[in-house]
Parts: C-alpha cells; sequence; structure tokens
C-alpha cells in the first residue's frame, strides 16, 4: 500500500484518510466460506472503477474445506501481478492467521475474526491488529439463525469502509449477483453489508482512499483467463466442442457446454479424454474448427489424436490449462511443465503449433487467434495456458464484439476438383473440403493417418513420405514468417534480459520495473509464439551480455526449463541460461530479482 | 499483439488451384451412381476374405437408396476391414485405432446432413475401442456402425481377438485362448444400442438388407457381421454356411424385437447362432437431444446476432 498523503481528519471521531495508489488484500479461511466472492465482487468494483485489478487464488483439490486464499490487488496505475506481500491480511480462522501473517508486510494490518482467531503476542509488534467478531456479528445481522453464512459479505461491507469503496456500486453488484433468487437472500447480503460497512472502527484509527484511476481506458470487463478463453472461442465461431472432466480446465467446458446451444452449438462430455480429442476432430472435418483441451493428464491421452490431426492435417484447437505435474501432481497449483508435450508430444515428426496467452485479456485474443491459425494452416493448435492465469481475474477494455466476431460456416458450394495434400501448394498450405462438397471430378479425397499421396491415399513411397513431412514442415515456417518479432519491455540493450512466456508476463515487467528504479540494466521479452518462434530473436538477444529464461518448470538434467532447452538447441547461444522453480506458486518479483543477482555476474570490461 | 488479424476473411479452400464455380445440379437431374463411380482404391484385402462382399454390398446399398457422393462419409478406425474409406469414392475418414466411433459421433452431432457410416472390425470394437462402443450405444448417436467380426487380429497377423473362441490358437496364445470371449450383441443390448443386428458376409442379400434396416433406423446401428479371414482363421464360420454344410438360422419371426430380455436370451443361442434384427426400439437420440436443446435456446435469443448474445455476457461482467 504505497501512501503517498495523509490528510488529517475534518472531524472529530472520524479515522484519519490515507490516500493509496494500490492495495494488496490477502482473505485466508476456508473454501466454503465464499472469500472468491468477496474476491469477485472487489475485482468487479475495481473494474467498474476503471482500476486496473489482479487477483490470486489458492484452493485446495478436496472436495469440500480445506484452507484457501484469495488475494486482490486493485491499482489506480498499471497492475502486473497480485503482489509480493499483501497489506492486508484478512483470516477467518487461527490456521488463516498463523499460515499467511508472512505473507503480509511489516507493518500491514492483520483483520482477523476474534471469534475463532486468538493474536499471538509476539506478533503484536511487527503487525497492526484489528480484531472484530465477524462471525456473531454476521449472524446477529441476519436475525441469529446461528449460521455465520453471509461473513463473507459482512468482511467486505468491512473492507469498504477502510478503503472508502463505493458503496452504490457494491450494493449493484451484490443486487446483480444475488437479487435474481429469493428476496431474502438479498436481504441477507445487504443486511451483512450494511453492519459490517457501519462497525465502529475506532481501533483502526485509519482509513485510506484510492487516487483517481490513471490510465482511464474506458468500458472495463472483468473476468478470469478460463472465461476469457471460452469467450474466445465463441467470438472465434466455434461451434463444437468435446471434453472430459479434469482440474483446471472443466470450467471451460462447462462454460461452453452452457452458452453454445445459443449459438446453434453443441459441446459434448465424453467418456474419456481419447473420445473428447476423436469428436472434435471429427467435428472439425465436418467443416467447423472444434476444440477440446485438457490438463496435463488428458493432454497425455490425446497426444496420439494430435499427430493424427497433424498428420491428415486437420484444423484443431487444443486448450491446455497447466497444473503442476507429472502424473495426477499438483492439480491446483500452477505450473508451466507441458511445453514438451505441447510442442514435442507425440511419436514421429508431427508438427504442430504452440502458442501461450499472457495475460487474462490475452486469453480471449489468443482463443480466437488460435483458430485461425488452425484454420489457416489446417493444423492443431495447442492453447498453452495454466492453472494461475485460468483463475486469476482481471479487468480489461471490454473487446469490441461487432468487428471481431467470427462466423465459420463452411463452404460446401461444389468444385472442379481438389487434392487435400497438394504439394505444388504455397507454403505447404492446405485445407480441406468438408464433407458435403461435390467434386465435379468425382475424385473424393480421404483424410488419413497413413502416409499418403496428394488425394489421401496410401502410400509407401519414399519420395511421397519426403515431400509430405517437408509439406507439414514447411507451413510452419510460412507461419513463422507471418509471426510479428516481439519487442523488449525496457531498452533493447543492456546487461541480462529476461525470458519468459505465458502467465509470467506480469512478474518479469515488474522485475523489470523494479530492477530499473535501482539503477539495474534489466529488460524482458515475453514469448507467445513457442512452436514455431518468430524469426529473428537471435537479434534481440544480440543486446544483452545474459539472457535468462524464467519459468515454472524444473531445471531438468541440464540446467535448463522447457522453453530454455529449446532456445539453447534453436540458438546455440551458451548466454542462454535457466531461473526455473517448481513451487506450484506464481513468481514474486523479488524471487526473480535475487535469482538473477545471484547468477549474473557483473559484465566484464 | 495478434499475429492474424481479425475478422478473418473466407479462406481459400486450396493454396494453388484456382477454384472456378461449378454450377449446382438439382438431385431431380443427377443419375443414380453406378459402382464404377463409387469404387476408388483396389482393395488391398487377401484373396477370398469376407471384407470383399461387405464392400460390394455397400456400393449396392448407395445405388438403391440414391445416395450422392457428397452426402456419404466413411469412417473408420484400424485393422483390414478399416481399410474401407480408401475404396469408397467419397469424403472418407481412416482414423486412428479404435477411435472411429467418437470421430464419427463428432461428424454425426456436427452435419445432421450427411449419411455417417462406419467400418472396423472386432479388435477395433471390442478391444481398443471397447469403451467408446459402449457410450457411442447408451449416447444413441444417429450412424451406422458395421463390425466385420473375423475373431482374429489379421493385420498385425494372427493375434488373439477380444471375438476369438476359446481353444483358438494365435501366435499370442500358441496353446489356445483361454480368454471368454464377448458376445458382441449381448455387449450392445447391455450398452444400450437401439438397433443390434447380426449378419454374415457370406449371405449377401440377407447383408444388403440388414445395412438398409440400419442405415433408415435413427439412432446408434450396429451390425455385427461375419466376415471369414481366409489367411488366419479359414473355415471359422462354416458352421453358419450352408454350401459347406452349416446352418444359417435366421432370428425366428415370431421374436419381438422391441423385447430386451428376449433378444439377450437369443444372442445367447449356441454357435453358430441367429442371424437377423435381435433388438430394436426407439428412444431419443443425442443429435435430437441436443437439437432440442439449441432450438430452446435459440427461441430464448431471437433475432440476436452471435456477437449481441456475446455481448449479453460480456454486459454481466462489466
Amino acid at each position: 500500500m504505497s501512501a503517498v498523503a495523509e490528510t488529517p481528519a475534518s472531524s472529530g471521531g472520524q479515522p484519519k484518510v490515507t490516500k493509496i495508489n494500490e492495495a494488496v488484500i490477502r482473505l485466508a479461511g476456508n473454501s466454503q466460506d465464499g472469500i472468491q466472492a468477496i474476491g469477485g465482487f472487489l475485482a468487479r468494483l475495481a473494474g467498474r472503477s476503471e482500476q486496473e485489478v489482479m487477483t490470486f487464488m489458492t484452493i485446495p483439490s478436496t472436495i469440500s474445506g480445506g484452507p484457501s486464499i484469495f488475494q486482490v490487488r486493485i491499482g489506480s496505475g498499471e497492475v502486473l501481478t497480485a503482489g509480493d506481500e499483501a497489506d492486508m491480511l484478512l483470516a477467518f480462522y487461527q490456521h488463516s492467521y498463523e499460515g499467511h501473517i508472512n505473507s503480509l508486510k511489516l507493518g500491514g494490518i492483520v483483520l482477523y475474526d476474534s471469534d475463532h482467531v486468538t493474536p499471538k503476542p509476539e506478533w503484536q509488534e511487527n503487525y497492526r491488529h484489528v480484531g472484530v467478531p465477524i462471525s456473531s456479528l454476521t449472524v446477529e445481522a441476519i436475525g441469529g439463525t446461528g449460521r455465520d453464512k453471509g461473513k463473507n459479505i459482512y468482511v467486505l461491507g468491512l473492507l469498504a469502509k477502510i478503503y472508502d469503496l463505493e458503496v452504490a456500486k457494491l450494493k449493484k453488484l451484490i443486487t446483480e449477483r444475488f437479487g435474481g433468487k429469493d428476496a431474502s437472500v438479498l436481504n441477507n447480503a445487504n443486511a451483512c453489508f450494511d453492519a459490517g460497512y457501519n462497525h465502529s472502527l475506532e481501533n483502526l484509527l485509519k482509513s485510506y482512499q484510492f487516487y483517481a484511476a490513471q490510465n482511464k481506458v474506458g468500458t472495463q470487463v472483468v473476468m478470469n483467463g478460463n472465461e476469457a478463453i471460452a469467450y474466445g472461442l465463441l467470438a472465434a465461431g466455434v461451434r463444437f466442442g468435446a471434453g472430459y472432466p479434469i482440474t483446471p480446465w472443466s470450467d471451460i467446458m462447462e462454460l461452453l457446454r452452457k452458452e453454445l446451444p445459443k449459438y446453434g452449438g453443441t459441446f459434448v462430455q465424453c467418456e474419456d479424454e481419447i473420445a473428447s480429442v476423436s469428436m472434435a476432430i471429427g467435428a472439425s472435418w465436418g467443416g467447423r474448427v472444434a476444440v477440446t483441451g485438457s490438463s496435463g493428464p488428458g493432454i497425455s491421452l490425446k497426444t496420439e489424436a494430435i499427430g493424427w490431426a497433424s498428420m491428415a492435417e486437420m484444423p484443431l484447437v487444443v486448450i491446455d490449462v497447466q497444473r503442476g505435474g507429472p502424473s495426477t501432481g499438483m492439480p491446483t497449483n500452477i505450473e508451466q511443465s507441458d511445453l514438451n508435450i505441447a510442442t514435442f508430444g507425440g511419436h514421429g515428426d508431427s508438427p504442430r503449433v504452440v502458442i501461450a496467452p499472457s495475460s487474462v485479456e490475452d486469453c480471449f485474443y489468443t482463443a480466437i487467434e488460435a483458430v485461425n491459425i488452425a484454420r489457416k494452416f489446417s493444423t492443431p493448435v495447442i492453447l498453452l495456458t495454466d492453472q494461475g492465469i485460468a483463475t486469476r481475474i482481471e479487468a480489461f477494455p471490454e473487446p469490441k464484439l461487432q468487428e471481431i466476431c467470427q462466423d465459420l460456416t463452411p463452404d460446401l458450394s461444389p468444385v472442379p476438383d481438389h487434392k487435400p495434400y497438394d504439394l505444388a501448394a504455397p507454403g505447404g498450405v492446405t485445407r480441406h473440403l468438408a464433407p458435403g462438397t461435390r467434386v465435379a471430378s468425382g475424385k473424393y479425397p480421404v483424410v488419413t493417418g497413413l502416409e499418403h499421396d496428394e488425394l489421401g491415399h496410401p502410400t509407401g513411397s519414399p519420395k511421397l513420405h519426403v515431400n509430405m513431412t517437408a509439406k507439414r514442415r514447411n507451413k510452419l515456417r510460412t507461419l513463422a514468417n507471418e509471426i510479428p518479432l516481439p519487442t523488449t519491455y525496457g531498452p533493447n540493450e543492456g546487461h541480462v534480459l529476461l525470458v519468459g512466456w505465458g502467465s509470467t508476463q506480469g512478474p518479469l515487467r515488474e522485475a523489470v520495473d523494479k530492477a530499473r528504479s535501482l539503477g539495474e540494466p534489466i529488460s524482458a521479452l515475453h514469448l507467445k509464439y513457442i512452436n514455431p518462434l518468430p524469426n529473428g530473436l537471435e537479434k534481440i538477444f544480440r543486446g544483452f551480455h545474459r539472457i535468462f529464461v524464467v519459468e515454472l518448470n524444473d531445471e531438468g538434467l541440464y540446467g535448463y526449463g522447457q522453453l530454455g532447452a529449446v532456445l539453447r538447441a534453436r540458438y546455440a547461444d551458451p548466454r542462454i541460461q535457466g531461473i526455473t522453480k517448481v513451487d506450484g506458486l506464481t513468481w514474486k518479483v523479488k524471487e526473480i530479482l535475487d535469482r538473477v543477482r545471484a547468477q549474473a555476474q557483473p559484465p566484464t570490461a | 499483439m495478434s499475429a492474424i488479424t481479425f475478422p478473418f476473411a473466407t479462406l481459400p479452400r486450396t493454396g494453388n488451384i484456382p477454384l472456378t464455380p461449378v454450377p449446382p445440379i438439382a438431385d431431380a437431374d443427377r443419375k443414380p451412381l453406378t459402382k464404377k463411380e463409387i469404387s476408388a482404391d483396389h482393395p488391398t484385402w487377401c484373396p477370398g476374405c469376407g471384407d470383399f462382399s461387405v464392400l460390394a454390398l455397400y456400393f449396392k446399398l448407395i445405388e438403391r437408396r440414391k445416395m450422392w457422393h457428397e452426402k456419404i462419409t466413411t469412417v473408420a478406425g484400424i485393422g483390414c476391414s478399416s481399410r474401407f474409406p480408401y475404396f469408397v469414392q467419397g469424403h472418407g475418414a481412416h482414423f486412428i485405432h479404435g477411435r472411429a466411433l467418437p470421430f464419427a459421433s463428432g461428424v454425426s452431432l456436427s452435419r445432421p446432413d450427411l449419411h455417417v457410416f462406419v467400418f472396423g472390425g472386432d479388435g477395433d470394437a471390442f478391444s481398443i475401442g471397447g469403451n467408446h462402443f459402449t457410450h457411442t450405444a447408451r449416447k444413441n448417436i444417429k450412424l451406422t456402425y458395421v463390425v466385420m467380426d473375423n475373431q482374429v487380429y489379421g493385420l498385425t497377423k494372427n493375434q488373439t481377438s477380444p471375438t476369438s473362441p476359446l481353444g483358438y490358437k494365435s501366435k499370442t496364445d500358441v496353446w489356445g485362448s483361454g480368454d471368454r470371449p464377448i458376445n458382441p450383441i449381448k455387449q450392445a443390448i447391455a450398452a444400450g444400442a437401439t438397433f443390434v443386428a447380426r449378419t454374415s458376409a457370406m449371405t449377401p442379400n440377407h447383408v444388403l438388407a440388414t445395412m438398409e434396416a440400419a442405415m433408415d433406423h435413427d439412432g446408434f446401428s450396429f451390425i455385427q457381421c461375419l466376415s471369414e479371414c481366409v489367411e488366419f482363421h479359414p473355415g471359422a464360420f462354416d458352421a453358419a454356411i450352408p454350401r459347406k454344410g452349416g446352418v444359417f438360422n435366421e432370428v425366428p419371426k415370431e421374436h419381438d424385437v422391441t423385447d430386451e430380455y428376449a433378444a439377450y436370451k437369443l444372442a445367447d443361442v449356441p454357435w453358430p447362432g441367429q442371424f437377423g434384427i435381435f433388438y430394436k426400439t426407439t428412444r431419443p437420440t443425442k443429435n435430437g437431444n441436443e437439437a432440442k436443446i439449441i432450438a430452446d435456446h435459440r427461441a430464448k435469443v431471437g433475432d440476436a446476432a452471435d456477437w449481441q448474445i456475446l455481448q449479453k455476457n460480456f454486459d454481466r461482467m462489466k
């Protein structure tokens, strides 16, 4: 909480108001306490107030219950991460208090439920402790039914008071959320909110007020990464999907199942992962790119069929919401360890496209781009997202849907002739005819996983295998020529270049800002296109002495993360080194900088 | 930002061939397809293989029912019989081992205007693809599945299949198979298939009539078609071939095809068993259920364009 100015209280008894640029609030409780709902309300409020916001959550992989946190960072300026340290910890239970006090910055505030938490004397000095009997006051507020359901809304009221949040906007959000239900639900929510808001905070002494937002961006929408992907697919014109439940992919499938019928589409829950990818491929052959998705274990199961799509040159979008692996691994933790299976996961030479969105907003646009690359290049495209981005909420400028939304209804008008695997096609790029299309020559194409001739009929010809393999590879080179070269964040020359991909963009940029403010010549480069890589990265690398590839995966046998190894192989540049970790948590800015400082030698003069 | 800008204009269908428009032809002006027009590659099967007969009867079905090239989709997995799509002049897909059914389901559910035929063998259907057989039947997806059952893995040269009889000697059971074979008819009934029939490649008229009935069935139609592997399992079906001294016993006329228990019992008649339609019932199809869900939702959104439907969701997230 970067306190900037303190204004003395004007009227007696009112706490002093401190103006702030941003605040990091960590809510800690159990998974059924509705702390995600508080976080969601705060995030949406920030979105409506044209502020930037980012959230971070952990959920236990148990069915119900278990410790859970939700962290929200709201800023009047740019917000790149959910924050290294919290300004305020809201602790519902003793375990929340004891388990998360370390995440609080020195001098930060612990707001705890005094019905459940006994504060420790030794922590009183370093953190400001504020106890409120949240549970009993919630019960009182809703008429003493003996249940404390609603204490999350009570807490929202408390926070609204402390941070001088716009009550009218919050009340509107509460009405939108609970208005459709039984009237008593909305009444209780409002009663809880009011009770929290009106609770006397004299012992807190001061309250805070955000500066007006700096980067006015106009209307914003607020959602998490999984929602952004699902809506992106709908905007792209996808009308068929198939999947199997697995955390953290299931949200996308549930949303598509609910929404697709409105657009005349269908989502099928299949018997297994293999059936899902197969059904999506069948629908893609039907003429309109279809989607399937999963997380690590499911992607492993889908690899044979993805290889078929590579061989048969069938468009397909596969969403991989990465989680901690291998095997069942850490289902509710973040990791970026599926880059290898996405890029190389298949027997034989089976080129495919891999792209990774860097933010929630980017999830929306990358989903559309995945569909369009799949169509244009008739290839499987794997969209690599992760548990962190899937569940984190961000606000971003509202997309212009009327311009963006695509109609992918297949063209079934007859053609004179067609070769699905024409070797003379420029750049190796061919496309399929949807079944239902009459071919006047009477020669119909077959799509196949066997090596084939130009019409799709099997061949054992060595020459054809050589030429077809080259065709499948060359069309991705054609794509590489179309990919823009990314630009560095920070100057394009300096001592250290941090290279990242996917959801680590925020922490890397914040690390650059922090380092630059201390005079350290560090820049960052973010790669969205993993396979193929854009052409010309070596020109960027030339501007730096040290290149660190920062990833959430293991350093492997040879000391590089998964992207690091690909870049080493591609550029044979010994300056490329890895900075990796697998603790299941997002990067903290401090962690990145500590590792860089430890590994980077000063430039030799 | 994105390398590829949107909105994405309609893509040309292929990179190099200039596709001059082809005038449409009214169905009334089209002649039924001849065998020559429907057949593509010469089959790779061994001389004498039962699958030739099934292919010839598929052609006959297309001819008789006046189906057009472009409306026929022939889908298969992996195996000798799964080479089928290459031999048919029509839109074909040769997919991976055991997964022809989910692939075909994707076609059926997204393109209700097409006829979807799936051909495969006993390994594809009941071993590697066993799970898909159960669930495609249960979901009652509209397509016709012909399993050419030769009771052996032929393409990989003589290993035990899930329908190989007890005692069958193969390269993987040199002392004779000890695993109880699957009874495809019972499997299909138990899984919830709504059309379950059994025929034999050696009785062409019966195959044709069965395929025709299957094609007309609204739902998942399954045909077990005995088809001899002359190379590795010769004589396997002699007991059902009258000219070889066997008996081709048709399902009794008085059998009630809607009686699930009677059908199940009939499927237990000792080898060579009976032939015909064992079970046939009407149950909502996945295709129909989804169409209804779509119709209900479309009625609610009215004339709204796709972007306007999406805009509604976005308005709620502001």
